[in-house]
């Protein structure tokens, strides 16, 4: 299918949009004062399922390409990707701030009891490490293959961010399933691409522009 | 000869209304990003210090619930809740008790003192409010009804009826919410059964026309929207503790060195704060209550 020159154009400003929408919804709120009875909830909790969102819709990029045949969807995977590493970023700086005010060993006593908190920050940990490994300096520097393998570990990323948002909830899992259920199906996707065009890898790193 | 407020602030601790909303001025000027790069001192200390026991506002009161017969969103009672029926309101008391029998609420309460109370309220999800509540004292209902000799607890059952509590239509709790006390647990002075706060009658939200305060153990103890009373002598089993025995406990008393398992109860946040607070044995009313279970292993009986 073809690009419109106007779908090139657009793609990465919409992107850039899309994503500072949460952000900016804080901010405002946070300036009018209206986030809420409980405005540190409203601010972790939306962080938190920004990380989660965007990092879900970093990971349907290759499938829609799959599905559409609009290859030039992969030129705003990696911005989605640092999306959802800066709202995982930010999501850990309120929790550090807020609710531990800066203390090392209040966090790390948190983290290592709860494995809730632990789940969470080893997904940060990945998003950090692939986040590093983002610029196209990088890439070649790993070499596609080994680049490619290391960014699997988005995958485990995603099922740990789940897993993370299934355990804090007191007893209705019913938003958490419901992103379990999206990752299943974006992880399906993959496995039944891979199975019909079996040698094609299941993602290609981004080659430089 | 009772306790409005516990004797741990004083009306000097007190910050000013004016410090205080200097305080909200500054951190909504202050935005996101710069409050996560540095914590200013003045915000630390309000975190362990002074302001506060400030009653929560009506507002946010009536509106941030846990009361999952409405709904599991702490929004959703507030927008739900409006299909409660609150009259007529019929109470059954059964059991081991002298005086057993289905009473229309007037009468079940009629006589007894209204008092008012404001008490400090922390849910087991680590967040508390303070509120004034108006109610009678769960004690002097029950010395009106005469528990039997072989009554050791007190059993609190909200109302089952999916049609006027549209979140019982889910099984994300096993219906009817059940609570209770030990006996002696419910002849405490603090131990309320609440019918109004901010001297207005309660809403549904909050648990209208009646429900329980008991404001040393976590939220989820106050069972609402009572139907039933029933006195037992063995231990009643409660709607948290069946539906997680590991994280909710019977006596659920607030605890801040017994962490829950997933999340640790040694802090908590007011609502409307930024910064956390450290959480009181027994929320701040241990040198009242603390004597009901001197022996016990409070470790083993969270």
């Amino acid at each position: 299918m073809g690009e419109s020159p106007g779908f090139r154009r657009a793609l990465k400003p919409v992107a850039w949009v899309a994503c500072l929408g949460p952000a900016a919804w804080l901010i405002r709120g946070l300036v009018q004062g209206d986030l809420g009875a409980d405005p540190v909830k409203t601010l972790t909790h939306t962080t938190g399922l920004s990380a989660l969102v965007i990092l879900l819709v970093t990971l349907a990029v290759t499938p829609a390409r799959w599905v559409t045949g609009i290859n030039g969807l992969i030129r705003v995977r990696r911005l989605l990707g640092l999306f959802a590493f800066f709202y995982a970023v930010l999501h850990f700086l309120i929790y550090a701030v807020f609710d531990h005010q800066l203390s090392v060993p209040d966090i790390t006593a948190d983290v290592v009891e709860h494995p809730w908190v632990l789940v969470g920050f080893a997904a940060l940990i990945i998003l950090t490490v692939l986040a590093a490994t983002s610029p196209t300096a990088a890439i070649r520097r790993l070499g596609g293959k080994r680049w490619q393998r290391l960014h699997r570990l988005v995958y485990l990323a995603g099922a740990l961010a789940v897993l993370h948002f299934f355990w804090l909830v007191k007893k209705d899992v019913t938003e958490p399933v419901r992103y379990a259920v999206i990752l299943g199906l974006l992880l399906l996707a993959r496995v039944i691409h891979a199975r019909r065009t079996r040698s094609t890898p299941v993602a290609e790193p981004l080659r430089a522009p | 000869m009772l306790i409005r407020r516990p004797p741990d602030v004083r009306s000097s601790e007190i910050t000013s209304e004016t410090l205080y909303q200097t305080r909200r001025d500054w951190l909504k000027a202050t935005g996101l990003l710069a409050a996560g790069l540095v914590v200013p001192p003045r915000l630390t200390a309000s975190a362990t210090g002074p302001d506060d026991d400030k009653p929560t506002p009506y507002d946010v009161v009536t509106t941030y619930n846990n009361y999952y017969e409405f709904g599991t969103g702490k929004d959703e009672p507030a927008q739900n809740a409006g299909s409660l029926r609150l009259k007529p309101w019929a109470v059954t008391v059964e059991g081991d008790v002298k005086r057993p029998g289905t009473y229309q609420l007037d009468e079940l309460l009629k006589g007894l003192p209204v008092v008012d109370r404001v008490y400090r309220m922390r849910c087991v999800e680590a967040w508390s409010m303070v509120i004034p509540w108006n109610g009678i004292l769960l004690g002097d209902l029950l010395k009106r009804l005469e528990p039997g000799s072989k009554a050791r607890f007190v059993e609190f059952t909200t109302l089952f009826d999916p049609k006027q509590m549209p979140g019982q239509g889910s099984r994300v709790l096993d219906w009817p919410y059940v609570e209770a006390l030990r006996l002696d647990e419910a002849m405490h002075p603090l131990a309320l059964l609440a019918t109004g706060i901010y001297g207005k009658p309660l809403l549904p939200q909050n648990g209208a026309p009646i429900r329980l305060t008991v404001p040393w153990k976590y939220g989820f103890k106050g069972g609402k929207s009572i139907v039933r009373i029933r006195l037992t002598e063995s231990m009643p089993k409660t709607t948290w503790n069946l539906a997680g025995p590991s994280e909710y406990g019977f006596y659920a008393n607030v605890n801040p060195t017994v962490s829950h398992p997933r999340w640790s109860q040694k802090t908590e946040r007011r609502l409307g704060d930024f910064l956390k607070r450290p959480t009181l044995m027994f929320n701040g009313y241990g040198d009242q209550v603390a004597g009901l279970y001197s022996g016990m292993d409070l470790r083993a009986n969270y």
